[in-house]
């Protein structure tokens, strides 16, 4: 074989290697013109949003600014012992009688003078709510998903409309089903579990019937080959499969569920929610800061436990991109 | 059929089966007995929580017989006209702001020849008919006469079941179509329809009670009704302004609401871009600085959306604004420790290739990083848009703008569960949008980032 080829010269290229290069560069320039155009769109919606959302506020952005610090000015207490105190429930040199500081009132009696401070109660109502309404979410979820995924499915009519009730469940707002349930069951956290738990069939279950479509089948067709029913072939040949998932998923979704439970506990559902909200707009610093230190350092010890037990449960991918 | 097989095993069998798989047969104690333990925690909870939220007597005094109310009430309304008996004249009255408008004339009110009325409830088959003296239901195929004259209503003949006597008052239930109250003095009755009443024009618009063909004539050549205003531009104001409905508000608030999930998930993706470089244990030029931002990027997480949007609530007045930074701020924690995780979880040999060129950082950045992350990046964002959008409503509630709080309101005084089907229906639509798009965005990405491994792959 002869080698016959010139070597392309880099001062003057040739016509095809030029024709190339143009091909290149219009496809370049043509999806550079679609990537400036996409953020440029994207700018242009984001500052007629900004526009609109100050244009609809009753406060005006620049107006407002100014002022964000002495905002903050009353969230700071005279005393930050008083946090502790708040917290804790313990009476505070600085009660007058007015709700700001009566600490003690809140006091919850257990036995003789142990007590449960106020805002602890109200923690574990909210994660009560949260543990309650997953567990219901769940109970739910794991028969319908098996029932709505493609694969495990005993009746195709069955699947759709099991489908379609739970996307109804997931996005009807939260909201609307507390505020009728409180008319029913009277405000307060049955209202909000009723809720919660109803969204997290539908959130669960769609996340649940995802992994049953994913499984594999070969366990399933086993149990089928000698004449397993329905309900063996799923409980003993498919649940076994995907229950380190569900739990991974279930726990992902008391995380989201606290945080469910202190909002719909704030527009009337109980707990410590209603309580900061009512702490917050009446500007009371020590009580808020107890609060706000109780919230956060429970969601964050709870997100922290969930993910250290959902790693245990299914190694790096319960953290990968959807979950 | 197992346990046929069973028994053509013999024992020798069925002991080396044992031998062969141990880790089956001879689990520790407590291993074998989790699932025990696990399931009498969970029931011991169970009755722990049924205690704490003394369950048994909450759902005894609950009132479940309001649910099948509440639930008609979204897709119907009713029209209660009252026929004052103690008056010279037998009139019928309506409440004020009835749907029925200000001259109510309905056909289903039949003023007899001889000065008694009949109200058709269901047809001629569940009705009332009444003078001074006498009321007679008819309901269910029976007919049952009253006589009025002797203090307080007397059913003639036997009572039926449908139909309750308390001492001043007969009341007669028909069902979901209504009911008829009597008294003495005076006959009450409620009938149901289904639907949504004045959807489009309320009782005081000029359009009012005309069918959509007059109404479109009226549009389209009729005589100016407002002077000065095209009729066409009366229509549109009289609809969006409609005082039972009120389209204008309810839209507006649903704009609030797609605008603060749109804006916070925007401007949080914005400010966790940058950070979530300097995050990443495999990019960030120190290790203190990546703690630093993990840790900020937990505390904004868990500083939930709620209180959040109550500080700036307080801070910027109630409002969408306050939505949006409520939004801006949870988002970003969430998504700079998804971007960060994204960035990771990388290949490094795009960057190992640029980096071997002499390009500076910024440049390996661009070219060795991006190119990979940038549709897990949008993929993220775009999961995380799409449940603000959903969680958006809620929040509005506690004040931070939008239509949860209009829901909420709604909602309270438990008479108005049409208005708040109506924006509920609304929300399902957006959702259903903007999931779909969302979706279509996601899966188009999903298809580049599968391409681009796909060729990774080919190219070894």
């Amino acid at each position: 074989m002869t080698l016959s080829v010139t070597a392309p010269s880099l001062t003057t290229p040739s016509a095809a290697t030029r024709q190339m290069a143009d091909a290149w560069r219009r496809q370049t320039s043509l999806r550079r013109f679609y990537t400036v155009l996409g953020v440029g769109l994207l700018l242009v919606a984001m500052f007629a949003s900004m526009w609109f959302a100050d244009e609809a506020n009753a406060g005006h952005f620049f107006d407002r600014l100014p002022h964000i610090l002495d905002f903050l000015s009353w969230l700071i207490p005279k005393d930050w012992n008083d946090v502790w105190r708040a917290l804790f429930d313990v009476a505070s040199p600085h009660d007058t009688g007015t709700q700001e500081f009566n600490f003690p009132l809140g006091r919850v009696y257990v036995w003789g003078g142990f007590y449960i401070p106020e805002y602890f109660e109200l923690m574990i109502t909210t994660v009560n709510v949260a543990l309650v309404s997953t567990f219901v979410g769940f109970v739910f979820a794991v028969p319908f998903s098996f029932i709505a995924a493609r694969n495990l499915t005993p009746h195709p009519a069955l699947r759709l409309v099991v489908k379609r009730f739970m996307e109804l469940l997931r996005a009807f707002p939260e909201i609307v089903i507390a505020g009728l349930f409180a008319a029913i069951v009277s405000t307060g956290p049955i209202a909000a579990i009723i809720a919660i738990g109803l969204h997290s069939i539908g959130a669960l279950g769609k996340l649940f019937y995802e992994i049953n479509e994913n499984i594999d089948m070969r366990a399933e067709e086993g149990l089928r080959a000698v004449g397993g029913n329905w309900f063996e072939r799923v409980r003993f040949a498919d649940l076994p499969q995907v229950l380190p998932n569900f739990m991974s998923y279930t726990l992902l979704r008391v995380e989201i569920n606290v945080r469910a439970s202190t909002i719909i506990g704030a527009v009337g559902g109980g707990g410590i929610g209603e309580e900061l909200k009512l702490s917050i707009s009446r500007g009371f610093g020590a009580k808020t800061l107890a609060l706000v230190l109780l919230l956060f350092t429970t969601i964050f010890i709870i997100d922290q436990f969930s993910a250290w037990l959902r790693r245990k449960l299914v190694g790096e991918q319960a953290f990968m991109m959807g979950a | 059929m197992e346990r046929q097989n069973m028994a053509t095993m013999t024992a020798q069998e069925m002991l080396s089966i044992e031998e062969r798989y141990p880790q089956v047969f001879r689990r520790p104690l407590y291993k074998r007995f989790a699932p025990l333990f696990l399931f009498v925690g969970i029931l011991t909870y169970l009755v722990y929580v049924l205690w704490f939220f003394s369950l048994p007597q909450v759902l005894r005094e609950s009132h479940w017989e309001r649910l099948p109310l509440f639930l008609t009430q979204w897709i119907s309304y009713d029209l209660q006209p009252e026929f004052r008996l103690d008056q010279p004249e037998i009139t019928p009255r309506y409440p004020r702001f009835s749907a029925l408008g200000e001259n109510p004339n309905p056909d289903w009110v039949i003023r007899n020849p001889d000065g008694s009325f009949t109200v058709l409830i269901d047809g001629a088959a569940k009705s009332v008919t009444f003078d001074k003296a006498l009321a007679t239901i008819v309901a269910n195929g029976q007919t049952v006469p009253m006589s009025l004259t002797s203090g307080k209503p007397v059913v003639a003949g036997p009572v039926p079941d449908w139909i309750t006597v308390h001492d001043d008052e007969v009341v007669a239930k028909m069902g979901f179509v209504g009911e008829v109250r009597v008294t003495v003095d005076r006959v009450k009755v409620r009938k149901r329809f289904l639907g949504w009443a004045n959807f489009v024009f309320d009782t005081r618009s000029p359009f009012f009670g005309k069918s959509a063909g007059e109404v479109v004539s009226l549009i389209v050549s009729g005589p100016e009704l407002k002077p000065g205003t095209s009729n066409l531009a009366l229509a549109g104001d009289n609809i969006w302004n409609n005082a039972q409905w009120q389209h204008g508000d309810v839209w507006t608030k649903l704009l609030q609401t797609i605008v603060m999930a749109f804006l916070g998930t925007l401007l949080g993706g914005i400010v966790a871009f940058p950070l979530a470089f300097f995050a990443a244990r495999n990019i960030t030029p120190s290790g203190v600085l990546s703690q630093v931002l993990k840790r900020f990027f937990d505390f904004m997480r868990s500083v939930d959306m709620l209180i959040w949007a109550l500080f700036f609530t307080r801070a910027f007045g109630p409002g969408p604004l306050a939505g949006s930074a409520a939004i801006f701020f949870t988002e970003i924690g969430t998504l700079g420790k998804t971007y960060s995780e994204a960035l990771e979880n990388i290949d490094d040999k795009p960057r190992e290739g640029v980096l071997s060129t002499g390009a500076n950082g910024l440049l390996v950045q661009r070219y060795g990083v991006m190119p990979e992350v940038i549709p897990v990046f949008i993929s993220q964002t775009l999961y995380q848009w799409e449940s603000n959008t959903r969680g958006a409503t809620i929040i509005g509630a506690v004040g931070a703008g939008g239509i949860g709080l209009k829901l909420w309101e709604a909602m309270r005084t438990n008479s108005n569960w049409a208005n708040v089907f109506y924006m509920v229906l609304l929300i399902l639509l957006v959702v259903f949008i903007f999931d779909n798009i969302s979706n279509f965005l996601r899966r188009r990405l999903s298809r580049t980032i599968h391409d681009y491994n796909r060729l990774q792959a080919e190219q070894g």
